[in-house]
């Protein structure tokens, strides 16, 4: 396919073109193109290897307190953002917590079934359902819808009877029990900080600042996640909504604006 | 051998927009009357709202016979619910089940960008925003359709609405009036149109 370069000429006149010096210079700069058949569909290919996946930052931790569950509040839709007061961390039940990530669709409807089958456990079995428990139905569901083009990351934190718990559920099928997560396109930024913050035993306070300060680096690096910083702490006597920042006060609350000296002073004429 | 894709498609876009804001007594729905297919306008007049129940009234635009559909389904359900509740349903409650009935086809879904808009069970105003299969938020105002990417900046601009998610808790509705809401989706659809080569002018709903 033969392209139209013409666009690309330089128009500055070259000095000596034709001396020894300047050989090996081109007038007309080119560039390799890949010798394929069908050239649009390859950029699309390119284009879709680096695309983000699951544009979001969502994190849980465990601690001695309990759990920590903590997310942005940024939908996109390719390069627009469609919203950016999603409800990304949803109350399962008084005591469970979950985390979206990827469709947002797919996440709200399994999360709220999830909160069903919890209840109706509840009511056959006369206890709550542990975290463990949870985590399986919903591993179980969507392993059942493999292949078929669901997209959740989600992390289930709760206490149950065994006391703090945390385990990462994907679409794929994937199950993982842990006590540190962190799931989207900004989770290398929000692993950063929360890993080198990290202690077992710290308090509700400053667990609940490390986990908002990850969500906060992440949100100024990461163009997909934004928003709202939410954060959450799940105890023995369930969640409780810690904070909601808006991530644009917590970059003047970290980094406030120093007023700088004036160099040179601007008179009026 | 390589793969076959498909020479049909089941879907169109029949164009549109659709707009919606919740005021702390009353909620303004709005939606342009044009219905289009590529460059052609089938016609000038076409409502895309409807009533669902006394207090809740959906916006659509995508594809109208899919929109159609989801309509009849909703009326449908809303109907048994009267028979079996002896009331009719609030616009919180028809917002989880649009959710739903958009999800239950998610293999296959409705092509229907929905706004949802009302008054709660309080009397205040409220506006759900969906996307086409079914995860749905309520927010102060939305657009939908092929003039929201022009309109949703401005009424960021002017309406200013907090987060729902902030904590300490800030009302998400606008401090406007009615008849400056009202003036507000009229300038709004004005400038689309300017734009937009799918939207025209608009036919106007309220609720209060």
């Amino acid at each position: 396919m033969k392209l139209d370069t013409s666009g690309l000429e330089s128009t500055a006149p070259l000095f000596g073109a034709n001396t020894v010096l300047f050989d090996g210079f081109k007038d007309v700069p080119s560039f390799d193109v890949p010798k394929t058949n069908d050239f649009d569909g390859f950029q699309k290919e390119a284009i879709q290897m680096v695309k983000p996946a699951k544009g979001t930052t969502t994190l849980a931790f465990i601690f001695k307190e309990g759990v920590i569950v903590a997310a942005d509040s940024r939908a996109s839709m390719g390069g627009y953002i469609s919203s950016q007061s999603v409800k990304k961390i949803i109350e399962i039940n008084p005591y469970m917590l979950g985390t979206m990530a990827g469709g947002a669709a797919d996440c709200q409807f399994w999360h709220r079934n999830l909160g069903i089958k919890c209840r109706l456990h509840e009511l056959a079995n006369k206890r709550r359902i542990s975290v463990t428990g949870a985590s399986k139905l919903l591993a179980n569901i969507l392993y059942s819808y493999r292949g078929m083009g669901l997209s959740v990351g989600t992390m289930i934190a709760g206490w149950d009877e065994t006391g703090p718990g945390l385990y990462y559920v994907d679409s794929e099928g994937g199950r993982l029990k842990g006590t540190r997560f962190s799931v989207g396109s900004g989770s290398p930024y929000a692993y950063g900080v929360l890993d080198s913050g990290y202690r077992y035993d710290m308090s509700v306070q400053e667990a609940a600042e490390l986990a908002r300060r990850s969500i906060y680096h992440a949100t100024f690096r990461d163009g997909a996640s934004g928003g709202v910083a939410s954060v959450y702490y799940v105890g023995p006597s369930g969640w409780k909504k810690l904070s909601g920042d808006d991530v644009g006060e917590l970059h003047y609350n970290y980094y406030p604006v120093l007023p700088s000296t004036v160099e040179q002073e601007m008179t009026e004429s | 051998m390589t793969k076959q894709h498909a020479n049909w498609s089941p879907y169109d876009n029949n164009g549109g927009t659709c707009v919606a804001i919740a005021g702390a007594d009353y909620c303004v729905i709005a939606a342009d009357t044009r219905m289009s297919t590529g460059y052609n306008i089938l016609t000038r007049d076409y409502s895309k709202i409807c009533k669902l129940a006394d207090k809740c009234l959906m916006a659509s635009s995508g594809f109208q016979a899919d929109v159609r559909a989801l309509q009849k389904q909703l009326s449908a359900r809303h109907l048994i619910y009267q028979h079996q509740h002896n009331k009719q349903m609030s616009c919180p409650a028809m917002a989880q089940l649009l959710s739903n009935t958009l999800y239950y086809k998610r293999f296959f879904p409705y092509y229907a960008f929905n706004v949802l808009g009302g008054l709660d069970t309080e009397g205040k105003g409220c506006v759900y925003t969906y996307d086409a299969v079914g995860s749905y938020e309520r927010v102060g105002y939305s657009a939908q359709g092929s003039g929201a990417t022009l309109i949703t900046p401005f009424l960021d601009n002017q309406l200013k609405s907090p987060s729902p998610l902030l904590l300490p808790a800030k009302d998400a509705v606008t401090p406007l009036t009615e008849d400056e809401a009202v003036d507000l989706v009229k300038v709004v659809f004005a400038s689309a149109t300017e734009r937009d080569i799918y939207t025209v002018s608009s036919c106007v709903y309220r609720v209060l």
